[in-house]
């Protein structure tokens, strides 16, 4: 019988790195992926998510720092570790002269694996590329190069999947399908790490997100938790006769009168200790005004980036 | 040993190779008859034997080594620099291989390459003049042992390179005239003592001297030594290739 797996997938622990030119893209990292999960990394341009990923795909030599994959160390035992990555980095790079179905079983190859055209050609038509096999790359569009991509990272059946930026580029139809191949590719088991600046993506699609600014990780959260801990709520009151002006009583709630005076909104922070809703709708009750409907809104994922980022 | 991965590079490489027949095989093919024309005509009808061989037939080794030089360096250097000007390198660098399953499939591309050209001069070469071939062994060995330190001479430069002027810059300025004055077309015993002893410190001048004498028996220094020469060479890329991986140097950085 076999053990079960340890949960850890990979596991990054004070990774720095230093460029070339002593510029510092990465500050003492830590960081645990989960065996299965899908992990968004978000941050601004020049965060360090892709030297990062670069970095844990042997790409880029870290400074210091330790990285395993699966419990190998990304340098000693190079091999096991990079055998199980498989990589759609951000830029588009393909060999322009190359055909689709070449480079795609090259990449294979490349990875160790023997010739398996029955696996190449469910790749290229899950990507709907198959069609396209004899194509030379060059003759394809954008959005069909970066499929190509996809492919040649799929080609050898990696157990982790980084996507930098996958949706760059790419049509609404196209994405909506790389989304659903991403989720069926989790459901088979494999690790999925990717970068976005869709913030809508990262919130439908990850289950844990992890957020970088200036080479640091400033947080890592499970998405729900995320979005509970960090976001605000708006309670708005439809008011029964419109205002012009707040009531002095709640001058110190963080308060607004919208839509012409008709809503009353109130901004609130869902993880303080109190909400002050209660005292907040006593005092307008006292201050006589009253109100025919009222909603909440929860703040998206993107308002808490920003407001994370911004800082 | 991910042999799946040196087929890979090696067949990659060698597609390449194919899809650019024309300048890849031809194109030195014609330049070396040029050369037979030019040379065996021209030079030839005033020198007439050097060292009991005709001339035609003397130029023949030398002119294999030009070639093969340059091809090597050539081929090897754009094998590795064009990757890492594309980008596509990421996946080589990602992939689980070793630094020397890496160079096996450059440099063994490379060289099977330079060697089919070479040999195709050989052949080329029998239809102008009278080759005579003493020590065929030596012969081949000279060639491989030539292709592969020079297909590593320009593996180094291909990843030395950032840009394509560098790529150019060696072979047309560095082995062009370590070859030229290297003895290609002549015996360095024919020079002023002094030139002679200039001439030593040419490197190309050991390689073209040992690979004439597995043609023809006749050599301007000692065969161990051209061998000893050689192997130095070889030994010396190797150390800086070595070190170019476990530095990342220009790959990883
Ligand atoms: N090869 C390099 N040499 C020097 N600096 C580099 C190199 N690659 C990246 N950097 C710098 O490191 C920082 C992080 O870059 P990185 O590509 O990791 O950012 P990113 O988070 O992926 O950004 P983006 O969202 O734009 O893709 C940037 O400031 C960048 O300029
Ligand atoms: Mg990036």
């Amino acid at each position: 019988m076999h053990a079960p797996k340890p949960p850890t997938v990979i596991s990054v622990a004070g990774l720095s790195k230093t460029y070339a030119g002593g510029f510092q893209a990465l500050k003492n990292i830590d960081l645990t992926i989960l065996r299965g999960e899908i992990f968004a990394l978000l941050g601004p341009n020049g965060a360090g998510k892709t030297t990062l990923i670069s970095i844990v795909c042997g790409i880029v030599n870290p400074t210091i720092g330790t990285v395993t994959v699966d419990g190998y160390d990304i340098r000693d035992d190079y091999r096991a570790a990079r055998s199980k990555i498989g990589l759609v980095p951000q830029e588009l790079t393909t060999d322009a002269f190359e055909s689709v179905w070449a480079t795609v079983s090259f990449s294979r190859g490349l990875f160790g694996k023997r010739p398996n055209p029955a696996h190449i050609e469910r790749v290229l038509k899950e990507l709907s590329l198959f069609d396209k096999k004899d194509n030379k790359i060059m003759t394809l569009s954008g959005g069909m190069k970066r499929r190509v991509m996809i492919a040649k990272a799929l080609s050898h059946e990696p157990e982790i999947l980084f996507l930098d930026e996958p949706s760059a580029g790419v049509d609404v139809s196209l994405r909506k399908d790389m989304w659903q191949l991403v989720r069926e590719l989790r459901e088979s088991g494999v690790t999925i790490i990717l970068t976005t600046h869709y913030i809508e993506e990262a919130e439908e699609m990850a289950d844990r997100v992890g957020v970088m600014r200036k080479g640091e990780l400033i947080l890592v959260e499970e998405k729900a938790t995320l979005m509970r801990k960090l976001g605000k709520k708006q309670l708005t009151l439809e008011l029964s006769a419109p205002l012009d002006g707040v009531p002095t009583t709640v001058a110190n709630y963080d308060i607004a009168l919208m839509n012409d005076g008709r809503d009353l909104v109130y901004t609130y922070d869902t993880k303080a200790e109190r909400t002050g809703i209660t005292t907040l709708l006593e005092e307008l009750k006292r201050a006589g005004v009253s109100f025919k409907d009222l909603h909440t809104t929860q703040s998206s994922l993107e308002d808490i980036f920003v407001d994370l980022t911004s800082r | 040993m991910n042999l799946q991965a040196i087929r890979a590079i090696y067949f990659f490489e060698m597609n390449r190779t194919r899809r650019t027949l024309l300048q890849s095989i031809v194109s030195p093919v014609i330049s070396t008859s040029l050369y037979f024309v030019v040379f065996g005509a021209a030079i030839g009808s005033r020198i007439t034997e050097i060292d009991g061989i005709a001339y035609g037939a003397f130029i023949v080794p030398g002119l294999i080594m030009l070639t093969l030089l340059q091809q090597s360096v050539t081929n090897a250097s754009f094998g590795i620099y064009f990757p890492r000007f594309a980008g596509t390198i990421y996946e080589i660098l990602s992939a689980p291989i070793s630094y020397l399953e890496i160079v096996t499939g450059y440099v063994g591309a490379a060289a099977t390459k330079s060697i089919i050209v070479g040999l195709i001069i050989l052949i080329t070469a029998f239809f102008f003049v009278p080759v005579r071939i003493d020590h065929p062994v030596w012969m081949i060995a000279f060639l491989l042992l030539t292709a592969v330190t020079f297909c590593l001479f320009g593996f180094i430069i291909g990843i030395w390179a950032d840009g394509f002027e560098k790529l150019q810059v060696i072979p047309l300025l560095v082995i062009a005239p370590l070859t030229f004055l290297g003895g290609s077309f002549y015996s360095i015993n024919l020079l002023p003592p002094f030139w002679q002893k200039v001439a030593l410190v040419n490197p190309v001048v050991y390689l073209i001297s040992g690979f004439r004498w597995s043609f023809y028996g006749v050599s301007d220094v000692g065969v161990g030594v051209s061998l000893a020469m050689t192997c130095v060479f070889l030994v010396v890329c190797i150390v800086i290739v070595g070190w170019i991986f476990r530095t990342g140097y220009r790959l990883r950085n």
